[in-house]
């Protein structure tokens, strides 16, 4: 993309002090077998109920329930100890570790339930349903008059404008419904890479859309 | 919010959006100020920016937000061993 993505402007120090507890869990992990065993426990523990706190806090939107939602946190969990404890050295105290330790089980959680999508996804990759569109953008059926050019536009400018990649994203993420982590594993990429295409085609699309006087710069024209 | 209204923010790019990758790279320390109202959106608003069009990064975000606001949260108490124990 056109690089939207510059860094953050307010990069904290390399290495900030250590809160007491942070530093005592980096002791510990790096301590004699016996303390470190103890502090694998006690932070598997954590991450464990992190887990299913989370994976019960998206479990309304999800088809999965009981114990292979359970089991689904407790792989989250394993699977965030381990790369914690293989990061160890990367963690700069910019937090505490708590909070640090808690980001990996909560992007496991994503990950997994991401690839949990295709074992029952109910919709087909290539699926165009434009009829959807209206309805999940909230316009008024009643009002098709207000809106059916605008929506045409749109259809014409994924259809002419995007690249093939931008409109298999496109079409996967909006007119489907796939969800972005499902998708990334299904076209063997990431989140960060399809979230960059999108944005360039969200911002190809509103520039057509713009040019041809159905967006303003400030807001779109409304009936 | 009308169709209208939510075409208009889908299409709505912000440039200082920072991406997915630098969002989550940083998102420990992110979450941590908006816990202490610590002016996060100030401090990061490219992540904020990020944050307000990304759904799955917001999902994580409001996931991590809730495990560090947890009242059970059993970070403060440390590891439990050594001089804590």
């Amino acid at each position: 993309m056109a690089t939207p993505h510059r860094s953050s402007s307010a990069a904290p120090a390399a290495r900030a002090s250590l809160d007491a507890e942070s530093g005592e869990w980096l002791r510990a992990l790096r301590g004699s077998r016996a303390e470190r065993q103890a502090a694998i426990e006690r932070l598997h523990a954590l991450l464990l109920r992190i887990a299913r706190n989370e994976v019960n806090r998206r479990g309304a939107r999800l088809s999965v329930t009981g114990p292979e939602l359970d089991d689904l946190a407790h792989q989250a969990a394993d699977d965030a100890l381990l790369a914690i404890t293989a990061k160890i050295d990367d963690f700069r105290g910019e937090s505490r570790f708590t909070t640090w330790a808690y980001k990996f089980v909560i992007l496991e959680v994503s990950a997994k339930i991401g690839r949990h999508f295709w074992r029952d996804p109910g919709v087909r990759l290539e699926a165009e349903d434009w009829e959807r569109l209206p309805d999940r953008l909230g316009f008024d059926p009643a009002k098709e008059s207000e809106w059916r050019d605008l929506l045409a536009a749109l259809r014409r400018a994924v259809e002419e404008e995007l690249t093939e990649r931008q409109r298999r994203i496109f079409v996967a993420l909006v007119l489907t419904g796939v969800p972005l982590d499902a998708l990334a594993i299904e076209m063997e990429s990431n989140r960060n890479a399809i979230y960059k295409t999108l944005f360039d085609a969200r911002r190809k699309l509103r520039a057509v859309l713009t040019a041809n006087g159905y967006l303003n710069d400030d807001i779109s024209r409304r009936p | 919010m009308n169709g209208w209204g939510e075409l208009d923010r889908f299409l709505h790019t912000d440039p200082r959006d920072v991406g997915c990758e630098e969002a989550m790279a940083m998102l420990h320390v992110y979450v941590e100020l908006v816990a202490q109202d610590a002016g996060a959106e100030q401090r990061y608003p490219g992540i904020a920016a990020h944050l307000r069009a990304c759904g799955p990064c917001s999902d994580d975000y409001e996931g991590l937000l809730a495990a560090i606001c947890d009242p059970s949260d059993g970070g403060d108490e440390g590891p439990r061993i050594g001089p804590l124990s």
